[in-house]
């Protein structure tokens, strides 16, 4: 704080090694990278590039094999423990035998939120990806976009000032998918939270991003991390325009230049 | 029109089996009517033989109605507290089946949860549990009566126990397979609320398992039914429907034995039945699609 922007992420140096069957597999390979609060950072790249790895290190899903990591200012386990942040997973994954209203309360359940405060941030969280309504309908009555919506609400739910979403609107089609993104960016506006998005989608990096990393296989590494100048308050619109269009370009020129193109 | 187009095939079937079963009574049962009347020295139509087959005392193979008769004279025109009472043997088998049924689901749940959290338990208890089955209930029942009555415990247990022994297996199995049916995204978002063990039991594991447990309960059930009555035939034939179909066999009742039979059918049918609904009812309170059929 105090004028300066605090980090939430700081990667230094982080490698990951899978050991498989046919081999090592260097997922990711001497990665630094720096997250400040309430930025939005995209990472994009081919299957194999370690994006998805990366969020994971992150949230101690996975351990890395070398180098330093840090989340508000602690180590990714100590972040998990004291639920630092909310995951959004590609599937929206919620429980099939619980309402949305049930779903949504579940890390509130987990974290011992008292009966009163859960039904409050339940309805705070819902009118916040426009859910309202919805509370008592089990997830197989939702679309697979409000399935999503829901999943990100169940992670908005609790007091984690990040956000790390994987392919969160991956397996929804582009018109549910552009509505999102312009609720995803209402939502960052209003909760200045802090963002990192894995995505295969340029222009969906592009539109949401204030840094978009690029990232390339094998090893997994980053290639290079582009800031956006575009204004933090966007419309759709914004994606005809020269600015959105020449980061377009940069980002498809990094992935090139990364070899992602080659198969 | 629906209900026409299903009832339909299964009448059929149903009429089908019947004319099989007549025919199969008559022919059956033919020999020996055949030799009485060659004893006797009468004159024999057809007609007469087919009568005649289907109204023995000791049939080989009894007919449809001798059966349905027999089971209405024991039922409905037997006080249920008199020892021919088919349906007091019946109560007799049941209460052991559930007795037995209840230990199995609870002993099945319990050694499914140490087999899903501790690896050693999965690794020493599975080839037992496995290997319990491979034995022949019929040779292991009259150890377990014989032991159990060295003891001092008789009577009604010593069944349930049997029909836990069997009714446990489809349970641990189905329970093992549930509690480990969430997928990895869903261990991974439980792991990122940092959610206890207990918590990762009892919100996620344990209502996944849900589908399998039912599943698994029909099945347990049944065998429940098959457990009591395999341990009954070994305790002196003193009452229950295993009871009934040892009686009848020693002294040539066959019309007493398929009766049992159908009374054991006809319990089992409504247990998996029972089970079925409220496996229904379950889901439907737990928000699972009716997709489920059966």
């Amino acid at each position: 704080m105090n004028g300066k922007t605090k980090t939430v992420v700081s990667a230094e140096k982080l490698s990951l090694i899978f050991e498989t069957n046919d081999g090592p597999v260097h997922a990711l390979s001497e990665v630094d990278l720096e997250v400040k609060k309430g930025e939005f950072v995209s990472f994009i790249g081919p299957s194999g590039c370690g994006k998805t790895t990366f969020l994971r290190v992150i949230a101690d899903l996975e351990q890395p094999t070398s180098g330093d990591i840090l989340v508000n200012d602690m180590t990714p386990e100590e972040a998990r423990k004291k639920r630092a942040y909310g995951y959004v997973f590609q599937a929206a994954g919620l429980y099939p035998w619980r309402t949305i209203e049930r779903n949504i309360g579940l890390p509130l359940e987990i974290m011992g939120y008292d009966k009163a405060e859960q039904d409050k941030r339940i309805a705070q969280t819902l009118e916040l990806v426009n859910l309202t309504g919805f509370e008592k309908k089990f997830p197989w009555q939702l679309s697979g976009g409000m399935q999503q919506r829901a999943s990100i609400a169940r992670a908005l739910a609790f007091d984690a000032d990040l956000l790390l979403m994987d392919e969160p609107f991956g397996a929804l089609d582009e018109i549910v998918r552009d509505h999102l993104n312009e609720q995803l960016l209402q939502l960052w506006g209003r909760t200045n939270k802090t963002i990192c998005f894995v995505t295969h989608s340029i222009p969906e990096a592009v539109y949401l991003s204030t840094k978009i990393v690029v990232m390339s296989p094998r090893p997994g590494r980053i290639y290079e991390v582009i800031e956006s100048n575009l204004p933090r308050e966007r419309s759709l619109d914004i994606r005809e325009s020269r600015v959105f269009l020449e980061i377009a370009h940069q980002v498809r020129d990094g992935l090139k230049a990364g070899h992602s193109y080659d198969e | 029109m629906l209900a026409g187009s299903r009832s339909l095939p299964l009448l059929t079937v149903i009429a089908a089996i019947i004319a099989v079963w007549y025919l199969a009574a008559v022919w059956l049962n033919s020999p020996w009517q055949l030799d009485r009347y060659e004893k006797a020295g009468v004159d024999w139509s057809f007609s007469q033989l087919v009568d005649d087959t289907l109204d023995q005392k000791r049939p080989v193979l009894p007919a449809a109605h001798q059966v349905i008769e027999e089971i209405w004279k024991t039922t409905v025109l037997k006080r249920i507290t008199s020892k021919r009472s088919l349906v007091y043997h019946t109560w007799i088998t049941l209460s052991a089946t559930m007795l037995g049924f209840i230990f199995g689901t609870l002993l099945g749940v319990f050694l499914a949860v140490l087999i899903v959290h501790n690896r050693a338990v999965d690794k020493s208890m599975m080839p037992w549990v496995i290997a319990s089955q491979t034995i022949p209930i019929l040779a292991i029942a009259p150890m377990i009566i014989v032991v159990l009555n060295a003891v001092g415990i008789s009577g009604l247990l010593p069944k349930a126990f049997i029909s836990t022994y069997l009714s446990f297996f489809p349970v641990v199995v189905g329970m093992v397979k549930g509690l480990r049916s969430p997928d990895a995204s869903q261990l991974d978002l439980m792991r990122t609320y940092n959610a206890s063990n207990q918590q990762m039991f009892w919100k996620l594991r344990w209502p996944s398992s849900m589908p399998y447990l039912f599943t698994s309960l029909k099945v347990a059930v049944a065998i429940s039914l098959v457990g009591a009555i395999v341990g009954e035939l070994p305790t002196g034939a003193v009452a229950g429907l295993g009871a009934r179909l040892l009686a009848g066999s020693y002294y040539g009742q066959t019309i007493q034995i398929w009766s049992a039979l159908f009374a054991a059918a006809a319990l089992a049918a409504t247990l998996v039945m029972l089970v079925g609904l409220v496996d229904r009812m379950v889901m439907k309170r737990m928000g699972f699609v009716s997709g489920r059929e059966g």
